[in-house]
C-alpha cells in the first residue's frame, strides 16, 4: 500500500489538493480480516441514526422529498450538502426555506454535509451556497407550499385560491377550517417534483429572508455543548497520532516501530510513508509516536529567502497567451505619459483555522463512517473510496458544524489518518491535529510574484495595463477598469510548499497588486485616488460601493493628522462588490503602523441576514489585516519555522481598529454569497494609506511584519 | 487525583503532570474547553480556576487539586445563562464559535474583577484570546452589554 502525498501544481482554482493513498481490492479484504465485530452503541450527543442504513437510498434530486421532509409535528427537515464553518450559512438557507414555506423559523431544522442523508454537493466554497443552493432550496420549498395548498383543496373540496398558509399552518378562508402542514402532509415524504417554474416570493414580501435571525443553535455554543468533531467521542475510540516526515518532500528509509509495539494497547500501522499509532489515550499514543525510530530521506528545497526568484523562474504562461488581451499593450505602455512599473511579491500565509483538521472513523465490518471537519464532505468520500477499495456508497461522511475553514479545509487527511487507523485497531479512532501540524501540513494560500506595467495619460486615463502573476493564481485578476490596451497573464508554478484554496482564492493578491498601482497612477497624476478610480471605471456596482464608503469614511473632506494617512481600496469577485477605507498611524520612531479605522462597503445583491452579513464583512476584513499586515509562513529547507500562533502573529484585540461596514441591500439583483469578497479591499486600502503618511510605496504581502523601515 | 469541577467532585485517574485541558476534555467529557494550540497563546482552552481565568493547557493537573475549576459547562447555573452568554447570544456574535467557550470564561473572569471595564481595559484582558474568524468588535459590545446589565 502506497502513500502518495501530491502537492497540488495547478492554480488553486483549478484544482484542489489531494492526499492520494491507495490500495488493492484484495490486499484490503485481507487486512480487514473476516471475523471483524464493533458494536454501535453511540452517545445520543452525536445525533441520532449514526450509522443509518447505507443501502436506504436517497430520493432523486429533482423531487422534493430529496431536500425537505415535513414530519406529523410540523417540524420542517432540510436536507442540504452544504456545510457550516461559521459563515452561518445553516441560518440564512433555514431563513430562505421557512420564508417560501411560510412556516415559522424554529420549526425548520437543517441537516447539513452528511454523505448518506444529503444529495450530493461539491462542496462549501467559492462563496456558491447562497447564489447556487439558496434558489435550488427556495424552489423546493415553493413547490412544497403549492403542494401544500393542493393538498388543502383537495381536503376541502374548495379553490386553490381560498387557502393560504401561515406559520406552518393551512387556512381555508371561506369557512374558517384550519390545518397544521404536519398532519396535512401526515408524515408523509413530500414525492413530488420540484417545479423549475414555481412563483417564488419577490424580496419585497420577505418578512423572514431579509431580517437578522439569530445563529441557529447559538446556546449549543455558548454553552460548550455543541459537539465539534475534535470534542466527539465513540464507545472503545482509541487515539490517533501520525509520525510527520521532518520536511517537505522526505521519504522514509528505515524505521524500527518495536518500541512503540511492545506497548500495551498500541496500534502502529506502517505503510510507505504513512506511520501511525492509535491507543486508548492521548498520552500512550505520543508515548508510542516517541518510541518510533524513524529515518528519513530528505532532498533540498528552496527556502522563504529565495521562494520569488524561484517562483518566477520556473513559472510558464497558463495557455501561452491572454485570450482578453486588447489592443497593443507595449506599444501604449511606450507611448504613456505616465508609467508605473512594480513588481509585489505575496508570501505564503495559512489559514489557521481555530479548530485544527480533526476526523474520527469507524469500520462496520466493510462499511466505514467518517466524521471530518471539511468543507467537501463529498470529496473526502471520494477521497477514501480513493484509498479503501470499497464503494463509495458504502463510505458515509458526516460533517458537524466545524471550528471554521476559510477555504483551508478542502480536504479530509485528518479523516483518511484515521480510517487507516481504525482499520488495524479494528476500534474507532480520532485523530486531531496539532496546531503544529496544522501550520505545517495543511495548505497554504499560494505565494506568488506579480509584475504590473501599466501607463496613464496626464489627465488620468488608464492607457495600458501589462498584469502577470506567477503561481499565486488567477481569481480576480482581470481588472475592473476599462482599458483600452491590456494584457494579463497567470503563470503556474510548481509550489515548494503544498498551496489550496484561500477566502477570496489569488484575489487577495491579484486585487492587492492592481489597487496599489491605481493608487500609484492616481498620484502620479496628481489625482484624488478615489476621483482616479471613478474616471476610469463603468461597472456601476463598483462605482456604487466606492462611493458609499467614501461617504461614510469623509474620504472628500478628511484631512488626516501628522503621520496618518489614509487609502482606498476596490474589488469584486463572485458577482460581490467591494470597496475600503482605511486610514492608519505610523510612529516615526518605532515604525509601527497601526490601522485607526476602517469603512467597508460591500453589494452581494438582495440581503438574506443583516446582521450575519455585517458580521461576516467585518471579519473579513479583520482576517485580511493579517495578511495585510504580518502574516507570512516562514521557511527553510522544506521546514516550516514559524509553525505556532506564538511565532505566526494573527490579529487580536489590540490590532482592532474602528470598523463600519456599509451595507448596500439591492433587492433587484439575486443574493450572492460574502464569506470571500469582503477581505479584498482591505491590504491595498492599509498600503495606500501608508503610502499617504510616508511616501513610502510598498510592494509585498504582508506589508510590515516587523514594522516600517523608515 | 481528586478535582473540584463545576462544583463537583471528580476522581481522576490522570497523571499530576498531565495538562488539565486533556484531563478535562478526554477523561471527564468535558468538551466546552478547546484545544487551539497547546502553549497557552490562544485562550480557546481557558478554564477559571478559585475564579481567574488560566489557560488549562499549560496547566498541570495537579496544581488545581483543592481548588475550584469552573469550566464553560458550569457557567449557566440552575439551567439559567451567565449575563456573559446572554450578551453574547444577544449580539449574535459568534461565526464558527470555536473561541466562544474561552471567550466567555475570559470575559466572565474580567467583569469578576472589574464590573465597569473600559474598552481599553476589555482590550487588555482579552488579548491572549484568539477569535480566528475576527469577531474582536462584537465581543468588546458584547461585554459592555453585560457589563450594564
Ligand atoms: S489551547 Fe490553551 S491557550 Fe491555546
Ligand atoms: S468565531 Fe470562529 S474563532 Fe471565533
Amino acid at each position: 500500500m502506497k502513500k502518495r502525498i501530491q502537492h497540488q501544481q495547478l492554480s488553486p482554482e483549478q484544482g484542489e489538493p489531494v492526499f492520494t493513498f491507495r490500495m488493492d481490492r484484495r490486499k484490503f479484504f485481507k487486512a480487514l480480516g473476516s471475523g471483524i465485530t464493533v458494536t454501535f452503541s453511540v452517545a445520543s450527543s452525536l445525533g441520532a441514526d449514526l450509522l443509518g442504513d447505507l443501502t436506504d437510498s436517497k430520493d432523486a434530486e429533482d423531487q422534493i422529498s430529496a431536500w425537505i421532509h415535513v414530519g406529523e409535528n410540523g417540524l420542517v427537515t432540510v436536507y442540504t450538502g452544504k456545510v457550516e464553518v461559521g459563515q452561518n450559512i445553516r441560518t440564512s438557507l433555514a431563513q430562505i426555506v421557512a420564508e417560501e414555506m411560510d412556516v415559522h423559523i424554529d420549526s425548520v431544522e437543517m441537516i447539513m454535509g452528511d454523505t448518506n442523508l444529503t444529495p450530493y454537493d461539491r462542496g462549501t466554497f467559492g462563496s456558491r451556497s447562497i447564489p447556487f443552493m439558496g434558489p435550488q432550496l427556495r424552489k423546493a420549498a415553493a413547490s412544497a407550499r403549492e403542494y401544500f395548498i393542493d393538498l388543502a383543496a383537495e381536503k376541502w373540496k374548495t379553490n386553490r385560491k381560498a387557502i393560504r398558509i401561515e406559520n406552518g399552518t393551512v387556512f381555508n378562508d371561506r369557512n374558517q377550517q384550519t390545518i397544521d402542514i404536519g398532519k396535512l402532509v401526515a408524515g408523509k415524504k413530500l414525492i413530488k417534483p420540484i417545479n423549475n417554474a414555481v412563483s417564488t416570493k419577490p424580496v419585497e414580501q420577505w418578512r423572514i429572508a431579509g431580517t437578522s435571525v439569530p445563529k441557529k443553535n447559538g446556546e449549543t455554543f455558548v454553552t460548550g455543548k455543541h459537539k465539534y468533531v475534535s470534542d466527539m467521542k465513540l464507545p472503545g475510540m482509541l487515539y490517533g497520532k501520525i509520525l510527520r516526515p521532518p520536511a517537505y518532500g522526505a521519504t522514509l528509509t528505515t524505521v524500527d516501530a518495536s518500541g512503540a509495539r511492545s506497548i500495551k494497547d498500541v496500534t502502529v500501522v506502517i505503510e510507505g510513508n504513512f506511520v501511525g499509532v492509535a491507543a486508548p489515550t492521548l498520552r500512550l499514543a505520543s508515548e508510542a509516536l516517541y518510541a518510533i525510530k524513524a529515518e528519513w530521506k530528505t532532498t533540498p528545497q528552496p527556502s522563504r529567502s529565495e521562494i520569488f526568484s524561484h517562483l518566477k523562474a520556473i513559472a510558464k504562461p497558463e495557455d501561452g497567451h491572454d485570450k482578453n488581451a486588447t489592443g497593443n499593450v507595449r506599444e501604449a505602455f511606450n507611448h504613456s505619459a505616465l508609467k508605473i512599473e512594480q513588481t509585489f511579491n505575496i508570501d505564503y500565509i495559512a489559514h489557521a483555522p481555530l479548530e485544527p483538521r480533526a476526523g474520527i472513523a469507524q469500520w462496520n465490518g466493510e462499511k466505514l463512517t467518517v466524521w471530518v471537519g471539511t468543507q467537501r464532505p463529498f470529496g473526502v468520500q471520494q477521497e477514501l473510496a480513493d484509498v479503501f477499495p470499497i464503494p463509495k456508497e458504502d463510505i458515509r461522511v458526516i460533517m458537524p458544524d466545524t471550528g471554521s475553514g476559510y477555504g483551508g479545509k478542502h480536504t479530509g487527511e485528518a479523516g483518511i489518518e484515521a480510517a487507516r487507523l481504525a482499520r488495524e485497531a479494528k476500534k474507532p479512532v480520532k485523530v486531531v491535529w496539532s496546531r503544529e501540524e496544522e501550520f505545517t501540513w495543511a495548505y497554504l494560500r499560494p505565494a506568488g510574484v506579480i509584475e504590473v506595467k501599466a501607463g496613464a495619460t496626464n489627465d488620468g486615463i488608464v492607457s495600458a495595463w501589462e498584469f502577470h502573476n506567477y503561481n499565486s493564481g488567477s481569481s480576480g485578476i482581470e481588472t475592473p477598469y476599462d482599458v483600452a490596451n491590456k494584457e494579463i497573464q497567470f503563470h503556474p508554478a510548481d509550489s515548494p510548499l503544498r498551496q489550496g484554496s484561500y477566502r477570496g482564492l489569488a484575489a487577495t493578491a491579484n486585487v492587492f497588486a492592481r489597487e496599489c498601482v491605481m493608487n500609484d497612477l492616481a498620484r502620479a497624476a496628481n489625482m484624488d485616488p478615489l476621483a482616479f478610480r471613478l474616471k476610469n471605471l463603468k461597472e456601476t456596482r463598483m462605482i456604487d460601493v466606492l462611493e458609499a464608503a467614501a461617504v461614510k469614511f469623509g474620504w472628500a473632506t478628511a484631512t488626516p493628522a501628522p503621520n496618518h494617512g489614509i487609502g482606498i481600496g476596490c474589488g469584486d469577485e463572485k458577482g460581490s462588490y467591494v470597496a475600503t477605507c482605511a486610514e492608519v498611524a505610523v510612529d516615526p520612531d518605532s515604525g509601527n503602523v497601526k490601522v485607526t479605522r476602517i469603512v467597508v462597503a460591500f453589494e452581494c445583491g438582495a440581503i438574506i441576514n443583516p446582521n450575519h452579513l455585517e458580521n461576516q464583512i467585518v471579519g473579513s476584513v479583520i482576517q485580511g489585516m493579517g495578511g495585510a499586515l504580518f502574516e507570512w509562513i516562514d521557511f527553510k529547507d522544506g521546514k516550516i519555522v514559524n509553525p505556532r500562533f506564538s511565532s505566526y502573529r494573527v490579529p487580536r484585540f489590540s490590532d482592532l481598529p474602528k470598523v463600519e461596514a456599509v451595507m448596500l441591500n439591492r433587492k433587484d439583483i439575486p443574493s450572492l454569497g460574502a464569506g470571500e469578497t469582503p477581505i479584498l479591499g482591505i491590504a491595498p486600502a492599509i498600503r495606500n494609506a501608508i503610502s499617504h503618511a510616508t511616501g513610502k510605496n510598498l510592494n509585498t504581502l504582508p506589508l510590515v511584519p516587523a514594522g516600517l523601515n523608515l | 487525583m481528586e478535582l473540584l469541577i463545576n462544583k463537583k467532585k471528580y476522581s481522576v485517574n490522570a497523571h499530576p503532570d498531565d495538562q488539565l485541558l486533556y484531563v478535562l476534555r478526554d477523561e471527564l467529557d468535558l468538551t466546552g474547553s478547546k484545544y487551539g494550540c497547546g502553549e497557552g497563546v490562544c485562550g480557546a482552552c481557558t478554564v477559571l480556576i478559585d475564579g481567574t481565568a488560566v489557560r488549562s493547557c499549560i496547566t498541570s493537573t495537579g496544581s488545581t487539586v483543592g481548588k475550584h475549576i469552573t469550566t464553560i459547562e458550569g457557567v449557566a447555573e440552575d439551567g439559567k445563562l451567565h449575563r456573559v452568554q446572554q450578551a453574547f447570544l444577544h449580539v449574535d456574535v459568534f461565526q464558527c464559535a470555536y473561541c466562544a467557550s474561552g471567550m466567555t470564561l475570559s470575559a466572565v473572569s474580567l467583569l469578576e474583577k472589574s464590573p465597569k471595564p473600559s474598552e481599553q481595559e476589555i482590550i487588555r484582558s482579552m488579548q491572549g484570546n484568539i477569535c480566528r474568524c475576527g469577531t474582536y468588535p462584537r465581543i468588546v459590545k458584547a461585554i459592555q452589554e453585560a457589563a450594564n446589565t
